[in-house]
């Protein structure tokens, strides 16, 4: 049969984000598939190195809209590693309330999607607007429904009034109610089993090898949770238990989801109740020379940052890993053999943020963007140093010949 | 007089309004299923209008003639089969011999106007709509032309005028056994051949843009979109004529008749707001497979008399 390439993106309504799919189709079938990030460059990391270390947290909470807690969430804990403390016991408390709560509006938000992607627009519409309870809860609790702000490098901003604890308990009532409705409709409704069943296996073995994490990685069997394995904050203080699945589909994937969400519920409430009083900052003043690494399980998977800073008010380098950036490549094990009409399904499955994941794009003299390796980054810089010593004069002898 | 059925009633204009009003209906529903407040009743006309004043852009790679033919072949296809109905309902007499299947094969034309007007874009994400179209015509035909010759076999004739006609003495189908089955699979197969959730896998928006309709713009766009409203009028009033009774338009009858339109469109809806998008291979299965059996199953339960 023909082989016929089915471009998906840049720009396209299934996309909220500009990416690329290249779809290599025969008939109905895809054969491979080939993504391409890079039209969203956006330069994070070299603005953080301009910013004092009080206003980083505020930069790295605007790389993602969703996920706005969880690099704050990383970065600070960052922090705290190379100044070897911990937040004080209430503000800890607070943190993971907030990064829990966050889970559950990101997860509410994708299994919206995730409806809308097969065609069930009523899923959509009702988990959007049970999420408005969890945005609700924050605003009361935090001020804000998004990029919350309650984030700083020994502690949080903002403590919790007890009419905010108060009306979260509240709602997240409802919302477990609701999560345990959806549960409901995803494992009973036949319809939507048969679009989910069985479609876009991702093997232990894959998920091993391309490293997923998070939640497309556990429903593959993979048993890991940077929350459980590597202790922070509230995490060791509470009960709560690691969702692990073993088929890897994107059933899997959608239910393991919604149990995460109802983890999340337990979380919230045992934190809210048992909240300490007390203090909610160290009153960290400055940042000693050192380097740390901070990382935090965001709703799509482990999200990681490394600081380093020599003393100074500003970081010298702060580098940031976001989870999708490991899930990408997934496609590659699951979309081949699938069908053209899941691979939106597929794609959606992993829950994917690439404006999160972008770090470098960049446009050539004819105007064609596209992503370049580390080989034509080395060229291109060359380039420019020659460029610069020759108009400087200068250029006697030239190191950087035989590179070019 | 021909003129005035085709054009003002109970064609064109008429069933333009209906049509129209009966896609706010739908739009209405879905929106309060959804818990959302859902548009205001003029709000299909302003699209059609705002359509009307738009320019028309023929991609590059289109066949102009075939491409801007499609829609108008399919609006006046999808009005002749609606007037068909409207005349055939006032009066008995004005049925010939045979039109069930003049109006059957004309209520497929607007479908296969659909593909060729998809497949002469030339747009990758058109032509596998249109493939998926084909596939699902094929699909949804069988099913519906056994379930439909369960009447036909009772009757003994191909006339509307005689269905409609022994509908008045005997009773309308609906009220038996095999009746029951086959309004069931001729439902399913109307929300297939309006492209309705869980069978819209051809213009699929979330996979295909908008799939058969993607490079489609003003005035051919606003022609299927009315296309789209007229078939959604057709489609229940075939339901009421061939199996419940027809249209009465004495005393309460328009009353009747007007709530069994609004009860199929409900049912419609309600279909289309509670099932995800089925895969276009599965609801071949479906359609070749479950509905194809209940039809059959319909027939011999008729064949028996009940």
């Amino acid at each position: 049969m023909k082989e016929t390439i089915i471009p998906i993106g840049p720009f396209h309504p299934l996309l909220e984000e500009p990416e690329l799919f290249t779809l290599r189709v025969e008939g109905e079938t895809v054969i491979d598939v080939d993504v391409k990030i890079g039209w969203n460059h956006r330069g994070i990391e070299k603005l953080a190195q301009g910013l004092t270390w009080d206003q980083v947290p505020y930069l790295v909470e605007r790389i993602c809209g969703i996920c706005s807690t969880s690099h704050p969430y990383a970065c600070v804990l960052a922090m705290e590693d190379i100044l070897a403390i911990k937040a004080p016991l209430r503000a800890q408390y607070i943190r993971s309330t907030v990064g829990e709560l966050e889970r559950i509006h990101s997860h509410l938000l994708w299994l919206g999607l995730a409806g809308h992607f097969v065609g069930y627009n009523t899923v959509f519409m009702w988990a959007w607007k049970y999420r408005e309870l969890v945005l609700d809860s924050l605003e009361h609790l935090t001020g804000n429904r998004n990029h919350y702000a309650m984030f700083k490098a020994g502690g949080v901003r903002r403590d919790f009034s007890q009419k905010a604890m108060d009306f979260t308990l509240k709602s997240i009532d409802g919302v477990e109610k609701a999560l345990k409705m959806f549960l409901g409709v995803v494992s009973d409704d036949p319809v939507l089993k048969k679009r989910l069943v069985g479609v876009g296996i991702l093997t232990y073995e894959d998920a091993i090898l391309y490293s997923a994490t998070g939640p497309t990685s556990r429903p593959s069997g993979v048993d890991h949770d940077v929350r459980r394995d590597a202790p922070f904050d509230a995490y060791d203080k509470v009960d709560w238990d690691v969702i692990v699945l073993k088929e890897g589909d994107v059933f899997a994937k959608a239910a393991c989801r919604i149990l995460e969400c109802l983890e999340s519920v337990k979380i919230i409430r045992q934190c809210i109740e048992d909240m300490p009083e007390g203090e909610i900052d160290a009153g960290v003043t400055d940042i000693p020379p050192g380097e740390g690494c901070g990382h935090y399980e965001a709703p799509r998977g482990e999200v990681f940052h490394y600081m380093r800073s020599d003393g100074t008010g500003y970081p010298i380098r702060h580098k940031i890993r976001a989870p999708t950036f490991n899930n990408l490549p997934t496609f590659k094990a699951t979309c081949p053999g699938a069908h053209i009409a899941d691979v939106a399904l597929i794609t959606a499955s992993i829950d994917p943020c690439y404006c999160c994941t972008e770090r470098v794009g960049v446009v050539d003299n004819t105007g064609m963007k596209s992503v370049l390796t580390q080989d034509d980054l080395t060229k291109l810089s060359v380039e420019r140093t020659l460029a610069i010593r020759k108009d400087l004069g200068k250029l006697t002898w030239d190191p950087y010949s035989k590179l070019l | 007089m021909s003129i005035f059925y085709y054009l003002i009633f109970p064609g064109f204009l008429f069933i333009s309004i209906v049509g129209l009003l009966t896609a706010w209906f739908d739009r209405k529903i879905t929106a309060r299923i959804q818990w959302r407040k859902g548009p205001p009743i003029p709000q299909n006309f302003r699209d059609i209008f705002k359509l009307m004043i738009k320019e028309v852009v023929i991609p590059d790679t289109a066949n102009p003639t075939i491409f801007l033919l499609a829609p108008a072949i399919a609006l006046a296809t999808a009005i002749l089969a609606a007037t068909m109905l409207g005349v055939v309902n006032m009066s008995y007499e004005v049925s010939f011999i045979g039109d069930f299947i003049v109006f059957w094969y004309i209520l497929t034309i607007p479908s296969i106007m659909i593909i060729l007007g998809a497949s002469a874009s030339g747009n990758p994400m058109s032509s596998v709509g249109a493939s998926r179209e084909i596939n699902q015509l094929f699909a949804y035909e069988l099913p519906l032309v056994i379930a439909i010759s369960t009447v036909l076999f009772k009757v003994g004739s191909i006339g509307f005028g005689d269905i409609l006609g022994y509908q008045a003495i005997n009773g309308p189908f609906l009220y038996s056994i095999s009746g029951v089955i086959s309004f069931i699979v001729v439902l399913l197969c109307i929300q297939a051949k309006l492209g309705l959730v869980p069978f819209d896998a051809p213009e699929a928006e979330t996979e295909l843009g908008a799939g058969i309709f993607m490079e489609y713009s003003g005035v051919a766009l606003g022609a299927f979109k009315l296309t789209k409203a007229i078939l959604l009028y057709t489609t229940p009033i075939f339901l009421i004529t061939i199996f419940w009774g027809g249209i009465k338009v004495s005393g309460f009858g328009i009353l009747w008749v007007i709530l069994k339109y609004i009860l199929i469109v409900l049912l419609l809806t309600l279909i289309r707001n509670t099932n995800p998008r089925l895969r276009i291979d599965q609801s071949i299965r479906f359609f070749w497979g479950t509905m194809t059996m209940l039809s059959i199953v319909a027939f011999i339960l008729t064949m028996f008399g009940l």
